[in-house]
């Protein structure tokens, strides 16, 4: 693995705080990064999965993840001074699940209805297939 | 000019890493885009991009990346980057790129 590769991943280890990570398929999670490799696959300690919804989340312990490189989207320092004056807000994990249940029921009805409309008028869009990258 | 002559074999990271204002990264992941502005603190030769102090353009629609300072965005992932017009000489670019190709050929 060539050096410069090796040392901007590297300088990641510096920082003593949890590090947030971003994946393909849109979830977030918070952990203590414990190993990365040119690959940008990651060992992830005490990881949090955090839902987002409007103003709230909530954070769901997971453990230990291992996440394959080409699954990762963005991997980020978690400030902690910046963490401690959010303007969001934490919620239980029941209530979070709800909201995002809730927020996925209406994404897929403004879908629908945006679907429909395009039929009505004898056009329609292809759904972009994630794999299809390759 | 700001711009410093690539090294053979790897163009595009010695072209990215002259700037230092802010640039612009576009990232897709999952039906969502997001826009991450931030200055470049280095880059790799997968063109995996480190930014500091960064910020989203809508931090509204995107709020998980509130409390993050530094980043390192996969170079896979990254759809464009959009760069400060008047850090770039693009003559300059365009002979590095063009001494680049003549030396593949040989």
């Amino acid at each position: 693995m060539r050096l410069v590769t090796l040392s901007l991943i590297l300088s990641l280890f510096l920082s003593p705080e949890k590090h947030l990570v971003l994946l393909r398929d849109g979830r977030t999670l918070i952990g203590f990064l414990r190993s990365i490799d040119q690959f940008a696959n990651l060992v992830l300690h005490q990881t949090v999965e955090r839902i987002h919804v409007g103003k709230k989340y909530g954070d769901i312990p997971r453990g230990i993840f291992v996440v394959r490189g080409e699954n990762v989207v963005l991997l980020g320092e978690i400030d902690l001074e910046k963490e401690s004056d959010t303007p969001l807000q934490q919620v239980s994990i029941e209530e979070i699940l709800e909201e995002q249940r809730a927020e996925q029921q209406a994404k897929l009805e403004a879908e629908k209805l945006k679907v429909q409309a395009l039929k009505d008028r004898g056009l329609s869009i292809p759904r972009a297939d994630t794999l299809d990258e390759y | 000019m700001g711009l410093v002559m690539p090294l053979s074999g790897c163009t595009f990271s010695g072209f990215f890493k002259s700037f230092t204002s802010p640039i612009h990264v576009l990232i897709p992941y999952s039906e969502v885009t997001s826009v991450i502005c931030g200055t470049l603190h280095s880059v790799d030769q997968y063109l995996n991009i480190k930014l500091t102090d960064i910020s989203v353009t809508d931090p509204e629609k995107y709020p998980h990346m509130l409390s993050v300072k530094n980043c390192f965005i996969r170079g896979s992932v990254v759809r464009y980057v959009q760069l400060p017009a008047d850090e770039v000489d693009t003559q300059l670019l365009q002979d590095a790129a063009r001494k680049e190709a003549l030396q593949q050929k040989q």
